[in-house]
């Protein structure tokens, strides 16, 4: 069954006011258990919108969202529930961090849960270890440490509530490429661990290239397409022409295919096109 | 719910409201509150309401804008009216019980303060709705230079004005933000008990202190780096100039405010 799932799905910000915009428009789609999806769009494509239906932070103004199966709208009162269930990290966390201590400020997801002091303790551990910061860190003031420590703080804060489905809005914005790097290859790390569902929201196609078993294209306050990663780059022109870009490599092989060498459309990781082009060099040393 | 708040918004428009010179707009406000303030009756009530809803109607602002705006004080508004019925001790009495008692005097000064207090808000909305806020503080800077022979700081006084009306919108959006993100690690803030409530405001305060003053450090810096050194010899961009259409404006208005006086010695 599909962990998350949207019916029609639509959002307007400020009705009846000048400023009116609709931002998501009429979208549904499911969202398997254990997946890994990337989630791109424009700027003001309705994506940062979106994820915030999934945790029930906006309410939608038509449609439904559904966790599990139920409407985490049924009840009002259980909203804080699906917050739990339902981890969202939202664009620069660092700048949502308040304790004292890197300790505390992990701590207060689990805390408002309402967890045991052992509990929690485990989990600010484990959690801290999945996003590779270190034991003597946690005693730390979070204000002296460096922008990609901060941002780790941040989104292990949120990975501590231990939510079924975790939805990171921009996680590696602003860092340098060794931060970037760091942070996917341990939240690729906490996947393979948890098993749990994941949502990347990313402006690198090579970042959601590497890591994505599916891709939700926001174009326009609507659905662009949902579908598995080899599709989605395969339809590279229709991508480009939304005004968005593929993987370097996947433009590469379309040049290629351009000017009559076709190696076929699934090409969008650069050692899948190195395996591809060896493989393709034996076969012509044989023949 | 932040969201709402629409206090020192402009809305974008051509009305002859938005064309009028800012300085004029800025007396001509004046005088409006003046004017509600001069009359004692619900005649002089009218003629505001009058002025108001016609200068609300040119200057093409949906009219739910100015509901809007008076919702956020309703409960002012009620203390007032309850505060005016109940502590009125003279006029009539209409009803007594125990300790309660109301007369017609009381009655009639609180429905007189709501209405007064609604047209207030509603005009001055009208102000900043149709002058952005830079507008606001240049004109403002020019009507106080006189006070400069004084050695007062005008121009030091309108920067702050409009670096604080700039940054309004933009620390509401970041508190916004800086909510939505505590909400999704489970604070309760709009729901809960009190002293939950109370606690969880420290973990919006702190960080939107904390970008409010790194976002005053990178502001010091740009200007720093465009060489900004106050007022002295500095020129505008935008001159203003005052048109035939402002002098009508406050000859209206001058007009209406007499007629208030008038009224209000005649009844």
């Amino acid at each position: 069954m599909a962990i998350l799932e949207t019916q029609e799905l639509t959002y307007t910000y400020s009705p009846g006011t000048p400023f009116e915009k609709t931002a998501v428009d009429h979208v549904s789609l499911k969202i398997e258990e254990g997946e890994m999806v990337g989630v791109m769009g424009h700027t003001g494509s309705g994506k940062s919108t979106l994820i915030q239906h999934f945790n029930g932070l906006l309410k939608p103004t038509s449609g439904k969202v559904l966790l599990d199966g139920k409407d985490i709208w049924a009840d009002k009162d259980k909203i804080r529930d699906v917050r739990f269930k339902v981890g969202l990290v939202f664009q620069y966390p660092e700048y949502q961090i308040f304790e004292e201590t890197v300790y505390k400020d992990i701590a207060f997801g689990p805390k408002n849960m309402g967890l045991d002091e052992a509990e929690i303790k485990r989990r600010v551990h484990e959690t801290a270890n999945d996003i590779g910061l270190s034991e003597e860190l946690l005693e730390r003031s979070p204000f002296e440490l460096s922008g990609g420590q901060k941002r780790r703080v941040a989104i292990a804060g949120v990975m501590a509530m231990e939510p079924k489905v975790l939805i990171l809005d921009e996680p590696t914005a602003g860092l340098d490429p060794a931060g970037r790097d760091k942070i996917l290859e341990h939240i690729k790390r906490y996947h393979e661990r948890t098993k749990n569902t994941i949502l990347i929201v990313s402006h690198s196609m090579e970042d959601i290239a590497s890591f994505a078993d599916k891709i939700l294209v926001m174009s326009k306050a609507k659905l662009f397409c949902y579908d598995e990663t080899v599709k989605v780059f395969a339809r590279a022109d229709e991508i480009s022409e939304i005004g968005l870009d593929v993987p370097q490599i996947t433009r590469v092989f379309g040049e290629l295919r351009r000017r009559g060498l076709d190696f076929g459309k699934e090409v969008y990781t650069v050692g899948y096109a190195r395996d591809l082009l060896l493989r393709k060099l034996k076969e012509r040393e044989v023949r | 719910m932040l969201r709402d708040i629409t206090i020192g918004q402009y809305f974008p428009g051509d009305s002859v409201i938005h064309k009028l010179d800012p300085r004029f707009k800025i007396v001509i406000t004046i005088l409006y509150i003046v004017m509600l303030f001069s009359g004692g009756n619900y005649l002089c009530l009218a003629v505001g309401a009058v002025f108001t809803i016609g200068a609300i109607l040119l200057s093409k602002i949906p009219l739910k804008m100015f509901v809007k705006s008076v919702k956020p004080l309703f409960i002012f508004l009620m203390i007032t009216a309850v505060i005016n019925l109940f502590f009125m001790s003279r006029g009539n009495v209409l009803l007594h019980w125990k300790f309660i008692k109301i007369t017609d005097e009381g009655v009639h000064t609180s429905v007189f303060m709501v209405i007064r207090i609604v047209l207030l808000i509603m005009g001055s909305s009208l102000l900043t709705y149709t002058t952005s806020p830079i507008t606001l503080t240049d004109a403002i800077e020019r009507l106080l230079s006189p006070l400069r022979k004084i050695k007062f700081p005008v121009h030091e006084l309108a920067m702050m004005m409009s670096i604080a009306l700039r940054f309004i919108p933009t620390l509401i959006e970041e508190t916004d933000k800086i909510m939505s993100a505590q909400k999704a690690r489970g604070a309760e803030i709009d729901t809960g008990s009190f002293t939950t409530r109370a606690k969880n405001l420290i973990s919006i305060l702190v960080p939107l202190f904390i970008s409010a003053f790194r976002r005053a450090d990178e502001l010091a810096t740009a200007m720093e780096c465009r060489c900004y050194h106050g007022g002295e010899g500095r020129t505008r961009l935008r001159q203003l100039k005052s048109a035939p259409r402002d002098y009508i404006a406050l000859g209206v208005t001058v007009l209406f405010l007499a007629g208030v006086i008038v009224l209000g010695r005649l009844f």
